[in-house]
């Protein structure tokens, strides 16, 4: 009687794996087959797609068209130079306003913080005519600077480094006034270190915050010389769409793949993350 | 040992209440203001400060001022009209149906982002042998911006070319004019926004799963319960924050939906996916009517900082349940 | 009848090391039985497949006679008490006592009185209404006792459940948990890594290290007769000395470490290398003028009711010996240390072969 329920256990177990697989398999495909679609059609010839057929000789004419014909490149350039310099930005802006925040005594401190809190609940896109019109006053149309400026700093980032800076033991601060540091040294030297995997989430999310940027640089770019990748992908789209299918899957998987490695690349480092909060 | 010979002292003891504890203790943390702290909070929070105050207070504050005016072309205000345009606003027929298509679409993307993505992670937290390939493509979407995701099913919801359309002839089903149809362009729109924010979610919900303790799934075990009156017992309630969380980072982001809507439909077809956030870009930078615009962003900015609201609140209440 | 388990091994695909190697035990009904081990020796990896949380690789397990190998946990009518106490933060008391019962669907009339009477017993009654959060670490404790009284199990397992509580309550609580499974006739599995609990709770100790049995019996008989060097250091406070010493002559009836500090043995011992084990009540130290002696005094802990002296044997061994009362010693002193006469004499695989007399006068020292 034990073996039966023994034996009966196991094939239970072995056909609830399947199960699982299969399960896993049908989610997997669909989160991913708009993915897999848009790379196949890349190396298909425009001609075969325009007829509807998803079969055809497969090359990186395509892709050779989407670097020589568009300024993929230059978008991705672009994109690339605004993001990191908006990263860098709100690491360090968000950083020492966070240190404010936690080890500065001044009147109002509470108060202003919850100032920086409530800018949270704004949204940027109910405010974009302002704000057009004060880049457009201060002659930053079409330039870098306009896609940088308003955004050198995050409340967010604050709000989240705040945080993060509450976590580090009190008695730190007093070692290092003890140790006569003046605040530079102490930001520099205990804060940021103790915060690293705050600072590094709060690195991914403004990279990536910048890099989907759509609306501002739409509103305030109009050369492809300056054209962020996300607004170049429109316009790219509005121009190609009708006639060269496969020249905009090329372009769209070239500006998909960096994103795809970084992400797959960073996940680790994130997981890892994740984990030293979650032992005991 | 001379002094041990010594009868002792009898310190009197404290009754340590936890009240008593606790006064003492703010009593303690009198910190002394120091002098320079007062510059260095200058110096560290002035950048700050003044990029937030010129690109996120005034402009809200102008937003408002210039919704109690007609504008020019220019955007300058000309004539005092006080609430009139929010009058007028919430009497126009199309606004109406703004506010209701986004209503659709906010709950839709907020839903199925929920549903799906607590799927994918509760698959995806067994220990099974290669389940880290599959919570690397479950969390693939994150990587996708929304120009490539516009366009990637925009190819799919083609009607002549599209492989949805070539599946419902496959399968006899009715070929549906997904962009072009005012219900179907809903629909797409929602499915692509959902498969967008189903990376991030998905990770959220599975950092959740995996902090939810061990042994309390063993203490159920234990107590007789199978896997199914765990999820809805232990699971749901564990993670309620964190699903509320996510319903209401989802939610915000489906209202500021801009450039989806934008590559995808540009609000079409006849005002079905117009909306509001759309409809505040349209009416000001293609119509230049600012005014309008204005209040229309007064509204979008009141619901969102609502919700917003909401969270904190809730957030603040609701951390250990 | 009780639980009996047959060569139980649990192994992981990837480990080459099986993680608990062939465990046999029999554990009667009604009794308090202790699985004692240092972290990471397997015990409650042991319980966790008794409770069927996990499977056993190799072995069986027999619940009143039944093999119990691959039923799942709720068939096996068992409670359990969890390390963490695993009560859900958003039930409150009582809810949480009642988890179990809703789950197997009894009658609601049933539940409450199972619940008013398990809070009674543990005397929760008054925090039914609360939530986890707003309860003491020792009033936690009590709820998940509750919750394995509520079910009704007659075999309850329980995994370090006093480990998160400081000292006084874990005093108060053994004796309490005692009390309960007494009251209620409960067969008790208890794992912890407290020797001391081992010692004054138990009816039966089981002693594992290095993923196997060393020894299992009555806790007396495990200070009086430690099986190998493992089980004679790991009870007892302070710790037995172990003294490496050589039988020089064939069938010796003295074991000497020095010319001051020797056994004398009732039967001949062989040519070969022993360890002598001592413990520390059974050595005494003499102070002594000068030079003489044969140690000399590092370090005096004086408890009041007795004092533990720490010297270094010229040998260059350490000792440790505990005198009755307050003792006055000082450090750097010279003493000459010499045993009483009770010994342990271990082989030099470390298994037990001999015992020197007077073993069982011995006073259990259960300090801490």
């Amino acid at each position: 009687m034990e073996m039966t329920t023994a034996g009966q256990a196991s094939i239970r177990r072995r056909s609830g794996l399947v199960f699982k697989y299969l399960l896993l398999a049908v989610l997997a495909f669909v989160i991913i087959f708009p993915f897999i679609l848009g790379l196949w059609t890349s190396f298909l010839p425009t001609t075969e797609i325009a007829k509807g057929s998803l079969q055809g000789h497969l090359s990186w004419q395509n892709y050779h068209d989407a670097f020589t014909q568009t300024p993929i490149l230059r978008y991705l350039f672009n994109s690339l130079v605004i993001s990191l310099i908006q990263m860098a930005a709100h690491l360090f802006f968000a950083s020492i306003a966070a240190y404010a925040f936690v080890f500065l005594e001044f009147k109002y401190r509470e108060q202003l913080f919850y100032v920086v809190l409530a800018t949270m609940m704004l949204p940027f896109e109910a405010e974009v005519i302002p704000n057009f019109q004060t880049v457009r006053s201060l002659h930053l149309l079409d330039h870098y600077a306009v896609m940088v400026i308003p955004f050198l700093t995050s409340a967010f980032g604050i709000f989240m480094l705040r945080q993060a800076f509450k976590q580090i033991p009190w008695d730190l601060k007093e070692a290092a006034d003890v140790d006569g540091l003046s605040h530079w040294q102490f930001y520099r030297q205990v804060a940021l270190p103790y915060s690293k995997i705050s600072l590094l989430t709060l690195a991914a999310y403004s990279f990536l915050g910048s890099w989907n940027q759509y609306l501002w640089p739409m509103l305030t770019t109009f050369s492809n010389r300056l054209r962020p990748v996300q607004d170049g992908l429109r316009q790219l789209h509005s121009e190609e769409t009708a006639t060269n299918w496969g020249l905009i899957q090329a372009s769209a998987a070239i500006v998909v793949i960096p994103t795809l490695i970084v992400l797959f690349w960073g996940q680790r480092y994130f997981k890892s993350g994740l984990n030293e909060g979650s032992v005991k | 040992m001379i002094s041990s010979l010594r009868p002792s002292k009898r310190r009197p003891q404290p009754q340590l209440t936890p009240e008593t504890g606790s006064q003492v203790t703010a009593g303690i943390k009198n910190f002394e203001l120091k002098r320079n702290d007062k510059y260095y909070a200058w110096l560290f929070l002035g950048p700050s400060l003044l990029v937030l105050s010129i690109f996120v207070f005034y402009p809200m504050l102008r937003t408002f001022y210039l919704s109690l005016f007609l504008t020019d072309n220019f955007g300058r205000p000309t004539v005092f009209v006080g609430f009139q345009n929010y009058v007028n606003l919430l009497a126009t027929k199309s606004y109406l149906a703004s506010l209701q298509a986004t209503g659709i679409y906010v709950v839709g993307v907020a839903t199925f982002t929920i549903i799906v993505g607590l799927l994918l992670a509760a698959v995806a937290n067994q220990k099974i042998k290669g389940i880290e390939f599959f919570r690397t493509i479950f969390t693939s979407t994150m990587g996708v911006s929304v120009s490539v995701s516009a366009i990637f099913w925009l190819f799919m919801f083609n009607p002549s070319i599209g492989i949805l359309n070539k599946l419902a002839v496959g399968l006899h089903l009715p070929v549906v004019n997904w962009l072009t149809d005012p219900h179907w362009a809903m629909v797409a729109v929602i499915m692509t926004s959902v498969w967008m924010h189903l990376g991030f979610t998905f990770l959220i919900f599975f950092g959740a799963l995996q902090s939810v303790p061990k042994t309390l799934y063993d203490a159920a075990d234990v107590a007789g319960t199978n896997s199914r009156y765990q999820f809805w017992h232990i699971t749901l309630p564990m993670i309620s924050p964190t699903l509320f969380f996510v319903a209401v980072i989802t939610l915000i982001s489906s209202f500021k939906s801009f450039g989806l809507i934008d590559l995808m439909t540009a609000g079409g077809p006849t005002n079905a996916t117009n909306l509001l956030v759309y409809r505040v870009y349209r009416d000001a930078f293609v119509d230049g009517n600012y005014a309008l615009a204005s209040t229309e962003s007064i509204v979008l900015a009141v619901i969102i900082a609502l919700i917003t609201l909401i969270q904190f609140k809730l957030l603040a209440k609701r951390v250990n349940y | 009848m009780g639980i009996e388990l047959r060569g139980i091994t649990k192994a992981y695909e990837h480990a080459a090391q099986p993680v608990l190697r062939e465990v046999n035990a029999e554990i009667q009904d009604g009794e308090l039985f202790v699985i004692v081990g240092p972290s990471g020796c397997g015990k409650s990896t042991l319980l966790r497949m008794i409770a069927g949380i996990i499977p056993i690789t190799a072995g069986q397990l027999a619940i009143d006679g039944q093999v119990m190998n691959g039923v799942p946990p709720k068939d096996r009518k068992l409670s359990m008490v969890f390390q963490s106490y695993a009560l859900y933060p958003f039930l409150d008391v009582a809810a949480n006592v009642a988890f179990g019962l809703k789950a197997r669907k009894m009658p609601v009339a049933e539940i409450k009185k199972r619940v008013t009477e398990a809070l009674e017993m543990v005397n929760l009654t008054k925090y039914r209404a609360r939530k986890p959060r707003e309860l003491s670490g020792g009033q936690r404790q009590r709820v998940a006792l509750a919750r394995a009284i509520a079910s009704d199990a007659k075999i309850c397992l329980m995994d370090e459940p006093l480990s998160n509580l400081d000292a006084q309550l874990r005093v108060k609580m053994r004796a309490e948990i005692r009390e309960l499974q007494r009251k209620l006739g409960l067969t008790l599995i208890y794992v912890t890594h407290d020797q001391t609990e081992a010692m004054t709770m138990a009816d039966h100790v089981m002693v594992l290290n290095d993923q196997q049995v060393q020894q299992i019996d009555t806790p007396l008989d495990i200070y009086n007769h430690p099986a190998n060097h493992f089980v004679a250091q790991f009870f007892g406070t302070p710790q037995i000395n172990l003294l490496t010493v050589k039988a020089e002559q064939q069938a010796t009836h003295e074991l000497r470490v020095d010319s001051a500090l020797k056994v004398v043995l009732k039967e001949p011992l062989a040519l070969g290398t022993y360890t002598l084990g001592i413990r520390p009540n059974q050595l005494i130290a003499t102070t002594v003028i000068g030079d003489t002696g044969n140690a000399q005094v590092i370090n005096v802990e004086t408890l009041g009711e007795q004092t533990i002296i720490e010297a270094i044997l010229d040998s260059g061994v350490p000792v440790r010996i505990v005198q009755a009362g307050q003792v006055q010693i000082d450090i750097e002193q010279r003493i000459e240390v010499t045993a009483k006469g009770a010994a342990f004499i271990f082989d030099d695989h470390q298994q037990l072969i001999v015992e020197q007399g007077g073993i069982t006068d011995d006073q259990l020292v259960t300090a801490k």
